[in-house]
């Protein structure tokens, strides 16, 4: 699972470009110069490996082409997308995307902030604690989704014992292995929550707390009043780029249950289409699909909610 | 200040080497070697290459390639590879129910007349057929494997079933294994695991996943067979056990390890399983977590019957070599399988890894028949073994039976045989997803 740090906001100058050309220095060029000369190769190569399957995949979503029969390939425009959207088990995947994506953020958030208070208030050992939280963000994804696999097991696993179930199958059942999928999740990706949640509370000033400290708020006041309305933008940032994350969820379900017992979501969808049955218009179709709805949500936090990328750094206007 | 920037320019400009030399670096072609890439499924299969490598005298060696150890993982890096028309694949080990799916799109080297006869000749009938696609062979059969039903006979009196004294069904087991208190287990798991399950008790009841005649047809008209009687028995007799007291626990997540974990257990009574599972026993005794003579009260037979009076279909699996057409040195290769898939490879093969020789005359051999008390009945199962459908869409043809037929518990034998088999037509025909 990769996550996505924001670009760094354009410098904060400005002046008119004309002015800029004509007071340009042959150093200031030359670092220009530089710049495009060492950035060049990366660009290129970012639009090579990511630019170019983007499109492919797109012309790839108007054919019936499986990759066993490409004799049979033939272009069905938009065939694939209108099968897709009005098959039944794609709405139902979206729906377990959705759900496992709110379930896991909400708790997330919570936890998150919990351990960002806890990261931000230490006295001692600050380091050590700050590491020991982080940890399982360290982890594999797959490493940790068979880890708790393991665990939630009715064989050797130990979470049976400790809640006394006998020997109860968690992946038996749609709910118990949605609820196991969301454990891991959470367990797995809290750390970061709590990362980006650290850096907004690091930009409140000590003075606003001290301030209402004098005025007489008690412990959850300051919370509510103080801390809360000056990390919106934090939060909402730490949000955005949890839901974007959490719903493209595939190696975690694809190891705990296989997308067994209606566990499927829509990355798995994609998955089996193109990898498992080779049928790459199709799933080049339904990956575009989550693609568009991953900009979606994106789109909807920066204009919905007005989520301020830039204020993730400090910059204030 | 220029000289700075003439050691930012060459830096920069090193670092174009860098890029370039990292992106040439990915080519490279070792045409004229001896070195064949040899795609194993099997940790025991590279024992066998490295002896082949010796005996040959440096006229081949092996570049050892693991494959994922489930089947569906196995046939996804193939196809993927193939499709890909990596050149640097040579030998590769094919789970049989893909193969007609790899040389339908032309990613395996067919075998001269010449070559199949030497790659069949004494090969038993159940791992030849499935070997072969449109009367070519695609495949040396390197070994066959069958599943049989396995058996505690201290729970026989109790269960009032005795597999020993003749052919039993299902529903006996069933009934005997929940009168005895024991579990029956089989192979609930939505993988391929129970995909031979349901092939096994579609073919034993009489029918067919596909109709006759399905391997040359265009994938929108294949026609499935399932909304039939046997169909309707399959998911009968897959219900009937994942509700009763015989099923263990966490059934349909249960593949064939967590069968034999069931089997060992203390309330195991009957399992359906691969003959892996003896060598498996005589591991787990010398770790110590079996008792040592836990094998003294095992028992095996044939495969369950649906019905009593009609012989059972038993599965058919096993693993075959083929070469893959994008390679340079296929006749190095077909030089190569024949050390690999000897006579004497197989039964190496055989004792090491505990699956059965896809050659007759292995299960003669002494030294076998004594280390695998059962290999009469493991070889009368793979002449009986029913391959799971030949068809050039496997993938699909798995995928929905694996969505129809899952979970065990919810299966209706009035409406699951017409609802997979809607699935299946529709999945071939690209109306559905799976």
């Amino acid at each position: 699972m990769s996550t996505t740090i924001p670009a760094a906001p354009p410098a904060k100058s400005p002046a008119p470009r004309t002015q800029r050309r004509v007071r340009l220095t042959d150093r200031a060029r030359h670092e220009r110069n530089l710049g495009w000369l060492l950035a060049g190769p990366a660009f290129i190569a970012m639009v090579a490996v990511t630019g170019y399957p983007i499109l492919n995949a797109i012309w790839l979503s108007l054919f019936d082409y499986r990759l066993t029969d490409p004799g049979g390939r033939e272009f069905v425009g938009l065939g694939n997308y209108a099968m897709i959207l009005t098959d039944g088990l794609f709405w139902k995947q979206f729906g377990v995307t959705s759900l496992i994506t709110v379930v896991t953020v909400s708790v997330e958030l919570v936890l998150g902030f919990a351990l960002a208070m806890v990261m931000h208030r230490a006295l001692y050992l600050r380091t050590a604690l700050r590491t020991v939280i982080l940890v399982p963000y360290g982890i594999i994804t797959v490493v940790s989704a068979y880890a708790w696999a393991y665990a939630f097991s009715n064989t050797y696993g130990f979470v049976n014992g400790l809640l006394g179930l006998g020997e109860f199958d968690w992946f038996g059942g749609t709910w118990s292995a949605i609820a196991t999928v969301c454990v891991a999740e959470i367990w797995k990706t809290t750390p970061f929550m709590s990362l980006l949640l650290l850096a907004g509370l690091a930009q409140i000033p000590d003075d606003y707390l001290e301030a209402a400290k004098v005025d007489g708020a008690r412990a959850w006041q300051r919370v509510k009043r103080v801390i809360l309305p000056n990390m919106k933008a934090a939060i909402m940032v730490a949000l955005l780029f949890r839901t974007l994350d959490a719903f493209r969820i595939f190696d975690t379900v694809f190891i705990m249950t296989a997308g067994a017992q209606g566990t499927e979501t829509l990355s798995f969808l994609a998955y089996r289409q193109t990898i498992s049955r080779v049928m790459v218009g199709l799933g080049s179709a339904v990956s575009v699909i989550l693609a568009v709805l991953v900009v979606l949500i994106a789109v909807m936090f920066v204009k919905v909610f007005k989520t301020d990328l830039s204020q993730q750094r400090g910059d204030r206007k | 200040m220029f000289p700075r920037q003439r050691s930012r320019r060459w830096s920069a400009g090193s670092a174009l080497v860098l890029f370039a030399s990292v992106l040439g670096g990915c080519g490279g072609d070792d045409g004229g070697s001896t070195t064949l890439t040899y795609y194993i499924a099997d940790a025991a299969q590279e024992d066998v290459a490295t002896r082949c490598s010796a005996e040959s005298g440096g006229a081949y060696s092996f570049n050892i390639q693991r494959l994922p150890n489930n089947a569906a993982g196995g046939r996804e890096q193939l196809l993927r590879r193939l499709a890909a028309e990596d050149r640097s694949m040579d030998i590769v080990s094919v789970d049989p129910p893909f193969m007609a799916e790899f040389a339908n799109a032309g990613f395996l080297r067919p075998f001269t007349e010449q070559e199949r006869q030497q790659f069949s000749a004494g090969v038993l009938e159940g791992p030849l057929k499935q070997s072969t696609f449109r009367d070519t062979l695609y495949s040396a059969p390197l070994y066959g494997n069958t599943q049989l039903l396995w058996y505690r006979k201290s729970v026989l009196a109790e269960a009032g079933v005795d597999p020993s004294a003749g052919p039993v069904t299902w529903d006996q087991l069933i009934q005997g294994a929940s009168r005895a208190g024991v579990t029956l287990a089989a192979q609930g798991r939505r993988n391929e695991s129970m995909m031979v399950w349901v092939n096994a008790l579609v073919s034993s009841a009489g029918g067919s996943i596909l109709q006759p005649g399905a391997e040359g047809l265009p994938a929108d008209q294949v026609r499935g067979g399932l909304d039939s009687p046997a169909g309707a028995e399959a998911a009968r007799i897959m219900h009937d056990l994942a509700v009763s007291p015989a099923a263990p626990a966490g059934f349909s997540t249960a593949g064939e390890e967590d069968s034999r974990a069931s089997f060992q257990a203390a309330d195991g009574g009957f399992m359906v399983n691969w003959p892996y599972v003896w060598a498996a026993f005589d591991a787990a005794i010398e770790e110590g977590t079996l008792p040592a003579t836990f094998k003294d009260d095992v028992g095996w037979a044939a495969y369950p019957r649906v019905t009593a009076g009609t012989e059972s279909a038993s599965p058919s699996g096993g693993l075959g070599l083929s070469i893959s057409s994008f390679s340079r040195r296929q006749d190095l290769a077909v030089e190569a399988i024949r050390c690999l898939a000897a006579e004497r490879s197989q039964k190496d093969f055989m004792r090491t890894a505990g699956n059965p020789a896809a050659l007759a005359s292995v299960f003669d051999d002494p030294e076998i028949r004594e280390m695998f008390p059962m290999a009469d009945q493991i070889r009368t199962g793979l002449d009986a073994a029913t391959p799971r459908p030949v068809s050039p869409y496997y993938g699909d043809v798995t995928g929905a039976i694996q969505t129809a037929f899952h979970p065990p518990d919810s299966l209706s034998p009035r409406t699951t045989p017409r609802e997979a088999n809607g699935l299946l037509e529709d999945v071939l025909s690209n109306q559905r997803l799976i």
